[in-house]
């Protein structure tokens, strides 16, 4: 039973060099994974995209053995959660991906643009996904938000009114060129002049 | 009920930059990170039950033809909120060493043997109260390059998901008495004793089964409270 007695929580560790056959198996091993970089499924509605990019770290070196988790609204800026009440027009999208980076660094995930997601005054915050980026050498892992710089809603966004100017540029990312679904390229710089910014939640 | 998310709870975590552990150097943000409100962004997260775990996953002793080297043990417990609620129907993924403390990670490089019977990862969903079990067989230490005879205490690597992203942990749970507790940066990145007390599973004889294995409890705490504490009471 809750005694409402505060615990202290379980510090967190680093997810260290060797997750990836457990986390992130991605065929490679004997094992399967809970979750893929893909969160489109058959009766996703909503605008296709693909967010791809690198993760470097404080040398600009790449960085191979990172892992990615991204969570999302669907199109219509509804949670796949119970504790969302709105109704859920996309039963089957769950608005949760994981991803490792490969040899090179590089990541990217297959997903639909969110739509709007209230922010705790009502005001609509522009479309954005969370990100959480777990790495050995990072004891905690950092969390940030990925914006679309096709949105003309950035300009309002709450969130993003509270990082300095200069910085807000590492949390959108730039639409590429090309035909097709829209890829959107997202690097990740862990530390350094580049730095994205993270947030404290 | 709605849960709050207070980040003076933060404060239990390792610092980011913990220069004991050398790979944290380059990884570790060197500006500022930015406080905001939690939004219905934040304050949702994956929902994950049955369906993610396949029968048997939770056993990494029985994942092969034959059965695996090494110490049998019952790994159970409670993941709770910082009420001590129970968690129910969260997904826990672990994984680790064999009993030689080797990986299967193509990276791992370390000249001890793979285990044939061994993958090293498993997966869970806490029931209704939040209770969760695992058997598996204990970890080895293993050495490792962060400095001169470094050593990782046995441990096994734990990911959970809890009632929301905010909530999201990944840690790692060690072995009560291990004598490598002295000199490990990673453990020690958590510079409260009774924060670091709580990475550490505790002997339980009353759930060990005879004649079969040992079992060690590691109950996980995760973030959450509630935020209207006085309509509950």
């Amino acid at each position: 039973m809750p005694d409402n007695k505060a615990r202290g929580i379980t510090p967190s560790q680093t997810v260290g060099p060797f997750f990836a056959y457990g986390l992130t198996s991605n065929g490679k091993y004997d094992w399967n994974d809970a979750f893929t970089n893909n969160l489109v499924t058959a009766d996703t509605t909503g605008e296709r995209i693909r967010i791809e990019g690198r993760v470097f770290d404080g040398d600009g070196q790449p960085v191979p053995d990172c892992m990615l988790e991204i969570w999302q609204a669907d199109a219509q800026g509804r949670f796949a959660d119970p504790k969302d009440k709105r109704a859920l027009p996309n039963a089957k999208f769950r608005g949760f991906g994981r991803c490792g980076t490969d040899a090179n660094g590089d990541y990217a995930f297959d997903t639909i643009k969110p739509g709007h997601v209230p922010d705790p005054d009502g005001k609509p915050q522009a479309p954005h996904i969370l990100l959480a980026i777990f790495a050995r050498g990072m004891l905690l892992h950092n969390f940030t938000r990925i914006y679309l710089d096709t949105e003309a809603a950035n300009a309002g966004d709450p969130v993003l009114a509270l990082v300095p100017p200069d910085r807000r540029a590492t949390l959108i990312a730039r639409r590429a060129p090309g035909n097709g679904n829209p890829v959107y390229r997202f690097d990740i710089h862990l530390q350094g002049d580049n730095e994205t910014v993270f947030f404290e939640i | 009920m709605t849960l709050a998310y207070p980040i003076a709870s933060n404060a239990a975590h390792p610092a980011r930059l913990s220069p004991g552990y050398k790979s944290t150097a380059k990884r570790s943000p060197s500006k500022p990170l930015i406080v905001m409100r939690h939004t219905l962004s934040e304050l949702t997260g994956p929902v994950y039950g049955h369906e993610t775990v396949r029968e048997g996953d939770h056993d990494l002793t029985t994942q092969h033809k034959g059965e695996p080297l090494g110490e049998r043990i019952i790994v159970h417990g409670h993941v709770l909120d910082e009420d001590g609620r129970g968690v129910p129907n969260t997904l826990l993924e672990i994984w680790q060493a064999n009993a030689c403390g080797r990986y299967i990670h193509v990276r791992d490089q370390h000249p001890a043997p793979l285990d044939p019977n061994f993958t090293g990862a498993g997966r869970a969903h806490s029931d209704g109260e939040g209770y969760y079990k695992f058997i598996t067989v204990k970890p080895g230490a293993y050495p490792w390059g962060n400095h001169h005879n470094a050593w990782r205490p046995a441990h096994i690597h734990f990911s959970v998901f809890g009632h929301s992203f905010v909530s999201r942990l990944v840690t790692q749970m060690y072995f009560p008495g291990d004598p490598l507790f002295p000199f490990d940066p990673i453990f020690n990145s958590v510079t409260d004793e009774k924060a670091r007390a709580r990475m550490v599973s505790s002997f339980d004889l009353e759930n060990t089964q005879p004649e079969w294995a040992l079992c060690y409890r590691f109950d996980i705490v995760l973030r959450g409270r509630n935020a209207t504490p006085m309509e509950s009471r």
